[in-house]
């Protein structure tokens, strides 16, 4: 399987603080890839450096061959985020933020209009579509935000902790959703819910102050720490580090 | 296309919200109502209508800077901006799209000052179409303003400082209220030297029908406009390359 992410010494440094130390990882195309770590572990520094939001300060990383660095219009391109708060525009309805996404890349109105009926029936928006965006509830607000990701069908979607504040119910259902994605799109999740983590991954990586401490299965991770969950193995990981 | 879609968005945004229509359009025509009515219990030159309809409608465009610089602000404090930035939406489509739509918004509050002031007595001439056309470059200044502002400052700093500070000096140096020749002095000085007593001074001359003395007003207006324009639009972009 071809790789969608290369990441090669790839390093971000905020003044004194060392966000991102030397990643490397590949991910493939099609997997489902999850990024645990603590606060301040460098996850989402890390997506925002392979969504061109901020630049490296050393390092490269390629999506679909594409470097982040030197050709960051073509990785905008070919990916899709949606970010770790609800990233919508607050005063327009579901349908006016999923019509604004398709303006932004260049959708004539009947792509449109296919797009914008596609995406609500994948992510169960009909009810909702006139309703203000400021008005949803969380799920229904984390669902519109992902739909906005995906208007450009991205071959890698980021998504920064999706389900963070949502209640059980709401949780599963997302679930279902980025399931139905897995395999057709490279996923990058980004999440502080080890069950979700290992509901949904192919793979994970645990992040701790900027560095990759380990990266596998599910399985094979908690195989490594003699654990039977990956909330234990996480832990023992991480503390096992120490400081 | 990106940008027309972007302009559209912020356009609804702005209008959508009942306060800034009740700044936009119930604050000049009440001004207007409440000083027209001192004016016919105790005469005073600085209030007749043809005097006192051109500076509300300068005054009114103060609500501009609060409009652009608020959801600038607030964009950029939100998860929106950085979805946004994602995708292939260029500075340009940023910085056009957020001035372009504040154009016929600003219009259309010179509009209503004016017809107000028609039906409080004001002569229909072609002046006031006129007025309305150099009311565009007043506009662009109160827009750039706005930028510049929302670029710097966050949501509740845009308050204080557009909402209160900017729109109270702009009253207070323009001339609207009492004439500048009875202060006097470095205050006098002052207010010439900033862009917001000549375009009062501007929009007068054109309803007196005194072309030529729109100048050398326009001047000292677009100078302002231009250089603050280019200001905000580099701040812009610093921010944005931050961000």
């Amino acid at each position: 399987m071809m790789d969608a992410i290369k990441i090669k010494n790839l390093t971000k440094r905020y003044k004194d603080v060392l966000a991102v130390d030397n990643l490397n990882l590949t991910i493939a195309q099609g997997e489902l890839f999850s990024l645990l770590g603590v606060n301040g572990a460098g996850k989402t520094t890390t997506i925002k450096m392979l969504s061109c939001l901020t630049a490296p300060t050393s390092g490269d990383a390629t999506v679909l061959g594409e470097s982040i660095i030197q050709n960051s219009a073509a990785v905008k391109a070919s990916i899709g985020v949606s970010p770790q708060e609800t990233a919508v525009a607050a005063g327009l309805s579901v349908r006016e933020n999923l019509e604004l996404i398709c303006g932004i890349y260049g959708f004539d109105k009947q792509k449109t209009d296919e797009k914008v009926s596609s995406l609500s029936a994948m992510l169960s928006l009909e009810g909702v579509m006139s309703k203000k965006a400021s008005k949803l509830s969380g799920g229904y607000a984390r669902r519109l935000s992902i739909a906005m990701a995906l208007i450009s069908e991205p071959k890698v979607l980021f998504l920064d902790e999706p389900t963070l504040g949502l209640d059980v119910i709401a949780r599963s259902e997302l679930w279902d959703i980025i399931r139905a994605l897995k395999g057709n799109i490279t996923v990058i999740l980004t999440t502080h819910y080890m069950e979700e983590a290992e509901a949904l991954s192919d793979r994970i990586a645990i992040m701790k102050d900027g560095k990759l401490l380990v990266c596998d299965t599910p399985d094979a991770i908690k195989a490594q720490t003699g654990t039977d969950s990956i909330e234990h193995a996480f832990i023992q990981i991480v503390r096992g580090t120490g400081k | 296309m990106r940008m027309l879609t972007f302009a559209k968005r912020n356009f609804k945004e702005i209008l959508r919200d009942p306060l800034n229509l009740s700044f936009l359009f119930g604050f000049p025509i009440v001004l207007l109502l409440l000083l027209s009515a001192i004016q016919a219990n105790i005469p005073v030159s600085l209030f007749e209508i043809s005097h006192l309809s051109p500076g509300i409608a300068v005054f009114g465009l103060a609500f501009m800077t609060l409009f652009s610089a608020t959801i600038i602000a607030k964009d950029r404090q939100s998860s929106f901006m950085h979805r946004l930035y994602t995708t292939p939406m260029s500075p340009v489509d940023f910085i056009l799209g957020y001035t372009l739509p504040l154009i016929p918004i600003a219009l259309a509050e010179g509009v209503a000052t004016y017809l107000f002031a028609v039906i409080l007595g004001l002569d229909v001439t072609v002046n006031i179409l006129l007025s309305l056309v150099l009311l565009i470059p007043v506009a662009l200044l109160y827009i750039a303003l706005g930028l510049l502002c929302g670029s710097v400052f966050n949501d509740k700093q845009v308050g204080g400082i557009c909402g209160a500070l900017l729109t109270n000096l702009s009253a207070w140096l323009s001339g609207i209220w009492f004439d500048l020749d009875l202060v006097g002095g470095a205050f006098k000085k002052i207010a010439y030297a900033l862009p917001f007593v000549h375009s009062v001074e501007m929009q007068r001359a054109v309803i007196a029908g005194d072309y030529a003395g729109i100048f050398p007003h326009l001047w000292w207006v677009l100078g302002y406009a231009l250089v603050i324009l280019v200001a905000a639009v580099l701040l812009f972009l610093r921010q944005m390359k931050r961000q």
